[in-house]
């Protein structure tokens, strides 16, 4: 166990886990959703029989899961970017991860109605 | 730990002295007579400020193209083959869902070469998840082009 680190377990390394789990996970739904999106070269009936799949409450659910990982792997990006371009950014790493995750909660509270009212309504009724 | 324990090294045995120096360590990736050709180049370099590009580029069109498809306009009830038909009619939406196709395919292969690199450790697993790698994400680009650029709404 190496002594004394500033680094594991603390911000800077947990937000680095994030953002590397949320990009494996974007990459490998892009790669489905590629795959979807080519049924509309088979027909406009296979596509819309597979993007019914989509608009299910549980996979509703999923998508909000998505929006989560896009908007933290985005914010927290450009934090990385920042950090490596501005001459005070490592400085501030700390202060703009909580920006980042302000920010995030704000778009996510904002993403809620929009993204799962029709997986409400339909479990909920209308 | 605090800094101080680090820097003093006069509270404990740990700390280095006289008697006991420091290690020296070898600066990392210095470059030798033996180190091969192919890593004589910068691509680590020039992956590494593709990633930063790339990734300022994907918040506009990622965020932007999420906002369009589960946001505005009913969210993700109002898709389907027609509401495809409607912006790919567009040169505009085209030319947006190609360059996003490009870049987060590119950057999130990148990305993945490596997490294979930090966690692979043997050279044959390392070889062939990344070939595996390479084949899904050349596949995907070609797959993802050919329908953008053949997109018939009269099939
Ligand atoms: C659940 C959320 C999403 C929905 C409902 C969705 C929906 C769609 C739809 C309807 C299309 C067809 C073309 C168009 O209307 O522009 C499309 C294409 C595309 N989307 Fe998404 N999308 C989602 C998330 C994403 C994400 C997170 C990415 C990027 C990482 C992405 C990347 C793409 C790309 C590259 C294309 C073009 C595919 C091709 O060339 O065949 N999408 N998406
Ligand atoms: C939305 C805008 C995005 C931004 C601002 C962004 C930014 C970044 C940056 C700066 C890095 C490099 C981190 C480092 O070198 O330590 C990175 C890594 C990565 N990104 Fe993105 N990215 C974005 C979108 C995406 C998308 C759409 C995908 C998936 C297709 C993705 C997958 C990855 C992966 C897998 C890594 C490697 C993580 C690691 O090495 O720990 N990113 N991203």
């Amino acid at each position: 166990m190496p002594a004394g680190t500033l680094y594991r377990g603390r911000e800077g390394m947990w937000s680095w886990v994030a953002h590397r789990v949320t990009g494996v996970l974007i990459f490998f739904f892009l790669l489905v959703h590629v795959l979807d999106t080519a049924l509309v070269r088979v027909s406009p009936e296979a596509y819309d029989e597979t993007i019914a799949v989509y608009k299910t409450p549980l996979v509703g659910l999923m998508e909000y899961g998505l929006v989560a990982a896009v908007l933290f792997h985005a914010l927290n990006g450009l934090r990385v970017v920042a950090v490596d371009f501005w001459s005070k950014g490592a400085k501030y790493q700390k202060q703009m991860l909580y920006t980042v995750m302000g920010i995030w909660i704000v778009l996510m509270a904002g993403a809620f109605w929009p993204v799962l009212s029709h997986a409400f309504y339909e479990v909920f009724g209308s | 730990m605090s800094d101080a324990t680090l820097s003093t090294g006069s509270t404990g045995s740990t700390g280095p002295s006289v008697e006991n120096p420091a290690p020296l360590i070898e600066p990392p990736r210095a470059r030798t007579g033996k180190t091969p050709k192919s890593t004589r180049t910068n691509f680590e370099m020039y992956g590494w400020l593709f990633m930063r590009l790339s990734g300022i580029l994907l918040v506009v069109l990622v965020l932007g193209h999420l906002l369009i498809q589960l946001v505005l306009d009913g969210g993700v009830t109002k898709i389907s083959f027609a509401f495809v038909a409607g912006r790919w009619a567009s040169p505009f939406w085209q030319a947006w869902d190609l360059i996003m196709l490009w870049l987060a395919m590119l950057h999130g292969a990148n990305g993945l070469r490596t997490i294979i690199n930090d966690y692979a450790e043997r050279d044959n697993t390392r070889f062939w998840l990344k070939m595996l790698l390479y084949t899904a994400t050349v596949f995907t680009i070609l797959l993802g082009t050919l329908v953008i650029f053949t997109f018939d709404p009269n099939i």
